[in-house]
C-alpha cells in the first residue's frame, strides 16, 4: 500500500543540548523518510532519541545540525511562525497524555482544529472513525483514558494531516484500552491513507507496522520491513 | 547548612522574582502609606506641641479698647493664672511696592532687650531690634519670603500707623507659634502675600498709636490643672469696663483653629484611607497566594510522597511566603519611613516650624506588619492545607481532567468560537476565584478612583465657594464700622461697576447648652456680589428677618430651623440676641451665620453701618482703584478674589496635594502589582493546555486570546464595579475629610473615571503584554510529555 514518494525526508539530523558545562548528544547524525501512505513504528528504549526524533519531524523543535525536507522546503530552516504552519496544516499529533482541552467537550476538542484546517472533515466523521460518534457531546472529565486518546485521535486526523505523529499513544494504558487506540491509529491510516509515525518502546506494537525502525543512543541501529501488518486486536503485550 | 528543602525554596523565589516582587510591592504599598501617615502625623502633633512649649506659646487671648498698664497687677492675682503679659496690637495698612493694593497688617508690641514669658518669637534671620531705635522692625519669615525682604539690604517696609506713614527697618525674620497661619482678619485663606506680622518695640507702638502707659490685648496661661474657663470668666470681669470683647482659649485662636483643623483633617485621612489601602493590600494577596498555591499542587504531593509531613510542605510553603511577605513588609516600612519623613519635613516647611520631631510609635509598624503578614499568611496556611490533605498518589497521579460542566449559558456559549467557549467555560467554572480576581481588579481600580477623586471634589469646592457663592471680584473692608455715606465713597472710586455693603459682628451663639464663636455676615437681601446657597448650592436671598445658618454650624450648634438660637455680640452696643433660624445654607468653607444686613442693623442700633463693601470692579481699571484705596486712611484691608483663590489652589496643592499625590501612586503599584500577578498566574494555571495547542498549530497570537481574554474580560467586569466601590471610597474621604475649615462634596468627574479607567487598562496591558512574551518561551515538548 505504501508507495516510494517520501513525504519526509531527513538527512544528518544531529541534535545536542548543552547543559552547563555537559553537552548531550540526543541525536547523531540520523537519515530518514516517511514514505507517502506507510505507518511505521520508531522503537526504542527511553532515552534512546526517538522523542527527539519525532519533535523534529513533527516541527516541535529545530535540529542542531541537519535537513528535514517536506514539500520541497527544509523544516530546519523555518523560523517560529513557519513551523507553526507547518503543525497546523500538515501534522496530526496524539500525546501520551492525551493532551485534551478540559473545557471543552470531544466534538469541541475535535473542532477545535477543524476550525483553523484548511479542508478538514467534519467533527462527528472524525469522531465517527475511531467509534466515539455516541459520547462527542462529553466532557475530556466524563471520558475513560482509551476514550480520551481515540478523541485526541480523531483530533489529530480531522484535519486530514499529511502526517500523523503518535508518541507513546499507549503508554498511559492498559493492554486492552491500548488495542482499542491502536485499532484506531490502523484504520485511518488504512482508510484515510495518512503517514503515520508512531513512536514506543513496546516492541509488540511493531507488528502493525509497515516499517520499524530500531533507534538506540541517538542512532538507527536496524530498519525492519514488516511484510504483513498485523491487525491490532491480535497485539497483546 | 540549609536542607535541601531550603535550598528548593529560594531558588523557586528566585525562579518567581518578578512575580515576588509583584506581590511584595502590593504589600509594601499598602503598609507604606499606612506608616507614612501615621508617622507624618505624630511627627506634626509632637512638633507642633514642642513648638507650643518651647516657645510659651499662651492658653488664653483677650483682646480689649485701652486699659492702663497698672491693671496688669490685677490680672496677674487671678486664682489659676501662671503669667499674664500685656501687650499692644494693631492693625495696620503697609504698601508693599509688589502690590497695587494696599495690604494689610498686625503690628504687635515686643519686649526689647528682654523675651516674654508667653508667645516668644523663633529668630530665623537678623537681629533683635536695639534699644532706642524706634524704627526697626521684626517681620514674620513668610510675608518677608512673600516679598523678597531683605533684611541685610536694609529693606524697609511703608506702614500707615495711625493715618501717618512710616519706613519701618527690616532688622529681623522671625517665626511665631501664634501665626503659624496668618489668616487676615475675616478671610479663610491664608494669604502671605496680603496679610503680614510685624514686632516692634513696645514704646515705639506706644508714641504711634496714643498708648502710652497702656495696653489693649492681654495673653495668659494658667496653672497646670486649672480650668481655662473660671480664669477666662475672671479676666472678662477685670476687662470689660476697659472695652473687652472676651477672653477666649487657644482652640479658638485662628492660628491654632486652623493648624488643628489641617492636623484633624490629616489625622481623619490617616485614619480611614490608610487601613482601607493596607485592607485591600491584604486581599489582594490572599487572592494572589491561594491561586498561586493552588498551582503548586503536583510539587506538594510530590513532596509528600518523598515522606515529608504536611507540616513539612506547609512550612516549606509558609517560609517561601513569609520571606515574600517580610519583603514586603520591610519594604513598606522603609518606603513609609522615608516617605513620611518626607512629607514632615514638607508639612514642616509649610507651617513654618522651627523645627521637626520625627518619630513613630511601635504600634504602627506592628500593626500594618501584622495585617500583612496575616493576610499572607493565611492565604497560604488555607491553600497548603487543602493541597497537603490530599493523598500522595492522588496528587501525583495524572488528575482526572478538570470536570466542566454545561452551565445555564451553555446555548449562549455554542455560538462562540472553540478558543472563546474555553474563555467562556474557564470563567464559569471557578465563579468563586473569577468572582475575586475580578473584586481584586476592581479594589484596584477603586483605590485609584477614590484617590483622583479629591482633585475633582476641589474643583467643585472652588466652582461653589468663589463662583456661586463669593461673586464680588474684591472685597473692602474698613477700619471700624462706617456709616451709609462710605458705599457711596466706594461707588465713586474709579473702577467700580456695582459695590454692596456688609456688615460683620463678632458674636457667641448658643443653643441649649453648645457655644460657638462666630461672626454673623449681614447680606443684602437679593445679593448680586455674595449669595447665600440652598443645599442644592443654589443662590436663595436672605430672609428678611432670623438666622440663617450654614449647615455645618447647625450641626454643631444641634440647632434646626425653628430654634432660637441666643447671639451674644462682643461689639458695639454688644446686645444679647435672641435669633430664630429661619433657614439652613450649604456652605463648603467655614461655618458662617448670616443675616439681613438691614435687619442686623436695627438690632445693633447702627442702621445702615457696614465693616467693608464687595465690589465688582472693571479689570482695566482696577490699578486707579487700588491706588485710590491705598490712600484711603479708613480701608483696613482689601481681599481681592482671584488673589485668594490663588492663594487657595497653591495651599491645597502644598498640603494635601501631596498626599493625594501619594495616594495615587500607590494605587496604581496596587493596580499594576495585582493585574501582573493575576496574569501569570492564569499563565501558569493554563500552561500545559496552551502549550498543547501551540504544538497542535495555534500561533503565539492565538493562544494569547486565550488567556488574555480572559484577562480582558476580568478586567472589563472589574471597571464597573470598580467604579461603583470607588464611590464608597469617596465617600469614606469626604467624611474624613469634613472638618470645620471645609468640607469636600463627593463629586466623581468623567475624567477622573477616565484616568482610573486608562491606568487600570495600561497596567493590564503591561501585564497582559509581560504574559504574552512568555507565551512565546512555552515549552511544548514538556508539555507533550507532562501530565497535568
Amino acid at each position: 500500500m505504501a508507495d516510494r514518494t517520501p513525504t519526509l525526508q531527513a538527512r544528518g539530523l544531529t541534535k545536542t543540548y548543552a547543559t552547563g558545562d555537559v553537552t548531550v548528544t540526543a541525536l547523531g547524525g540520523v537519515d530518514i523518510e516517511l514514505f507517502a501512505g506507510e505507518l511505521v513504528v520508531l522503537l526504542g528504549p527511553s532515552g534512546s532519541g526517538k522523542s527527539t526524533l519525532l519533535n523534529i519531524l513533527g516541527g516541535l523543535d529545530r535540529p542542531s545540525q541537519g535537513s528535514v525536507m517536506f514539500q520541497g522546503r527544509d523544516l530546519a530552516a523555518m523560523d517560529d511562525a513557519g513551523l507553526t504552519a507547518y503543525r497546523r496544516d500538515h501534522v496530526g499529533f496524539v500525546f501520551q497524555f492525551y493532551n485534551l482541552v478540559a473545557s471543552l467537550t470531544a466534538a469541541e476538542n475535535v473542532e477545535l482544529v477543524t476550525e483553523i484546517a484548511a479542508q478538514p472533515m467534519a467533527a462527528g466523521d472524525a469522531l465517527d472513525l475511531v467509534g466515539l460518534d455516541a459520547r462527542k457531546h462529553h466532557f475530556p472529565a466524563e471520558l475513560s483514558g482509551g476514550e480520551q486518546q481515540r478523541v485526541a485521535i480523531a483530533r489529530a486526523i480531522a484535519k486530514r494531516p499529511d502526517i500523523l505523529m503518535c508518541d507513546e499513544p499507549t503508554g498511559a494504558l492498559d493492554s486492552k484500552t491500548g488495542t482499542l487506540v491502536l485499532d484506531a491509529i490502523d484504520r485511518t491510516n488504512r482508510e484515510l491513507g495518512t503517514t503515520t509515525a508512531v513512536i514506543t518502546h513496546n516492541a509488540a506494537i511493531a507488528d502493525m507496522a509497515d516499517r520499524v525502525i530500531i533507534i538506540g543512543d541517538g542512532r538507527i541501529q536496524d530498519v525492519r520491513t514488516v511484510t504483513l501488518r498485523k491487525p491490532p486486536a491480535e497485539i497483546s503485550w | 547548612m540549609l536542607s535541601a528543602l531550603d535550598r528548593k525554596m529560594l531558588r523557586d523565589l528566585r525562579s518567581m522574582w518578578a512575580q515576588a516582587l509583584a506581590i511584595a510591592l502590593v504589600l509594601a504599598a499598602g503598609i507604606a502609606m499606612y506608616v507614612m501617615s501615621e508617622g507624618m502625623l505624630r511627627s506634626l502633633i509632637d512638633t507642633r506641641a514642642a513648638y507650643y512649649d518651647r516657645y510659651g506659646f499662651a492658653e488664653i487671648f483677650a483682646p480689649l479698647k485701652r486699659a492702663p498698664n497698672t491693671l496688669a497687677r490685677r490680672l496677674e492675682a487671678v486664682p489659676g493664672l501662671r503669667f499674664a503679659e500685656t501687650r499692644i496690637k494693631k492693625l495696620v495698612t503697609l504698601d508693599m511696592p509688589a502690590l497695587a493694593e494696599p495690604v494689610q497688617g498686625h503690628v504687635l508690641s515686643y519686649p526689647v532687650g528682654g523675651q516674654p514669658r508667653l508667645n516668644r518669637l523663633h529668630l530665623a534671620e537678623g537681629r533683635w531690634p536695639a534699644p532706642g531705635r524706634n524704627d526697626e522692625v521684626l517681620v514674620s519669615d513668610a510675608f518677608a519670603e512673600a516679598h523678597e525682604l531683605d533684611w541685610k539690604a536694609g529693606d524697609t517696609v511703608t506702614a500707615v500707623l495711625n493715618g501717618r506713614k512710616r519706613a519701618l527697618r527690616v532688622v529681623g525674620l522671625v517665626l511665631s507659634a501664634e501665626f503659624i497661619y496668618a489668616i487676615q482678619p475675616g478671610a479663610m485663606i491664608p494669604d502671605n502675600r496680603r496679610y503680614g506680622i510685624l514686632w516692634m518695640s513696645r514704646a515705639a507702638l506706644e508714641a504711634a498709636f496714643d498708648m502710652k502707659a497702656a495696653f489693649n490685648d492681654v495673653v495668659a496661661s494658667v496653672d497646670p490643672g486649672t480650668d481655662p474657663a473660671a480664669v477666662i470668666d475672671a479676666i472678662d470681669r477685670i476687662l470689660e469696663p476697659y472695652g473687652g470683647t472676651g477672653a477666649y482659649e487657644r482652640e479658638h485662636q485662628v492660628s491654632d483653629w486652623y493648624v488643628s483643623g489641617e492636623i484633624n483633617q490629616l489625622r481623619n485621612m490617616a485614619n480611614i484611607v490608610p487601613p482601607i489601602f493596607l485592607a485591600v493590600a491584604a486581599f489582594l494577596l490572599n487572592v494572589v497566594l491561594t491561586r498561586w498555591i493552588d498551582t503548586q499542587r503536583e510539587e506538594i504531593g510530590l513532596l509528600k510522597a518523598f515522606g515529608y509531613t504536611t507540616w513539612d510542605v506547609a512550612a516549606h510553603y509558609l517560609k517561601l511566603v513569609a520571606i515574600i511577605a517580610l519583603g514586603g513588609t520591610l519594604l513598606g516600612f522603609a518606603g513609609g519611613i522615608w516617605l513620611g519623613r518626607g512629607l514632615a519635613v514638607l508639612y514642616q516647611e509649610f507651617f513654618r516650624f522651627p523645627f521637626l520631631y520625627f518619630h513613630f510609635t511601635g504600634s504602627v509598624f506592628l500593626i500594618s506588619g501584622g495585617v500583612g503578614l496575616a493576610a499572607a499568611l493565611m492565604g497560604t496556611i488555607g491553600a497548603v492545607r487543602r493541597a497537603a490533605l490530599l493523598a500522595p498518589a492522588t496528587a501525583m497521579a495524572p488528575p482526572p481532567p478538570t470536570r466542566y460542566a454545561r452551565s445555564r449559558l451553555e446555548g449562549w456559549f455554542r455560538r462562540l468560537s472553540q478558543p472563546s467557549r474555553m474563555i467562556a467555560r474557564h470563567l464559569v467554572r471557578w465563579p468563586a476565584r473569577t468572582g475575586l480576581t475580578v473584586l481584586g481588579n476592581a479594589a484596584a481600580v477603586a483605590v485609584l478612583i477614590g484617590s483622583m477623586f479629591f482633585i475633582d471634589a476641589m474643583e467643585t469646592l472652588i466652582d461653589i465657594s468663589f463662583h456661586r457663592a463669593e461673586r464680588q471680584d474684591v472685597t473692602v473692608t474698613f477700619t471700624d464700622a462706617k456709616g451709609p455715606a462710605a458705599l457711596d465713597a466706594v461707588r465713586a472710586m474709579p473702577g467700580v461697576l456695582a459695590a454692596e455693603p456688609f456688615r460683620s459682628v463678632a458674636a457667641r451663639l448658643t443653643f441649649q447648652g453648645r457655644e460657638e464663636r462666630e461672626g454673623i455676615s449681614g447680606l443684602i437681601p437679593g445679593s448680586r456680589l455674595n449669595a447665600v446657597l440652598d443645599s442644592d448650592f443654589q443662590p436663595v436671598s436672605v430672609p428678611d428677618t432670623g438666622l440663617v445658618l450654614s449647615s455645618k454650624l447647625a450641626e454643631k450648634l444641634g440647632a434646626g430651623i425653628g430654634d432660637v438660637v441666643i447671639a451674644r455680640v462682643t461689639e458695639g452696643r454688644r446686645p444679647v440676641l435672641e435669633l430664630p433660624v429661619v433657614q439652613i445654607s450649604e456652605t463648603l468653607l467655614g461655618s458662617p451665620a448670616f443675616m439681613d444686613f438691614r435687619h442686623l442693623g436695627r438690632l445693633m442700633r447702627e442702621q445702615g453701618w457696614m465693616s467693608g463693601a464687595r465690589v465688582h470692579l472693571d479689570a482695566a481699571r482696577s490699578e486707579a482703584f487700588f491706588r485710590r484705596l491705598k490712600d484711603t486712611p479708613a480701608v483696613a484691608g482689601v481681599a481681592v478674589k482671584s488673589a485668594t483663590l490663588k492663594s487657595f489652589r497653591d495651599t491645597m496643592q502644598e498640603n494635601l496635594f501631596i498626599t493625594i499625590f501619594f495616594n495615587i501612586g500607590f494605587a496604581a503599584i496596587i493596580a499594576l502589582g495585582v493585574l501582573y500577578n493575576a496574569a501569570r498566574i492564569s499563565l501558569s494555571e493554563r500552561a500545559r493546555e496552551l502549550a498543547s495547542m501551540r504544538v497542535l498549530g495555534f500561533t503565539k497570537g492565538e493562544v494569547a486570546y486565550i488567556l488574555l481574554g480572559e484577562m480582558a474580560i476580568v478586567t472589563l467586569v472589574a471597571l464597573p464595579l470598580g467604579c461603583l466601590l470607588s464611590y464608597g471610597l469617596a465617600w469614606a474621604w469626604t467624611v474624613s475629610l469634613d472638618t470645620d475649615l471645609y468640607r469636600v462634596p463627593l463629586v466623581v468627574s468623567p475624567r477622573t473615571y477616565g484616568w482610573a479607567v486608562a491606568t487600570v487598562l495600561t497596567s493590564a496591558a503591561l501585564s497582559g503584554l509581560a504574559v504574552a512574551r512568555r507565551l512565546g518561551r512555552l515549552d511544548m515538548v514538556k508539555a507533550l510529555k507532562t501530565r497535568e
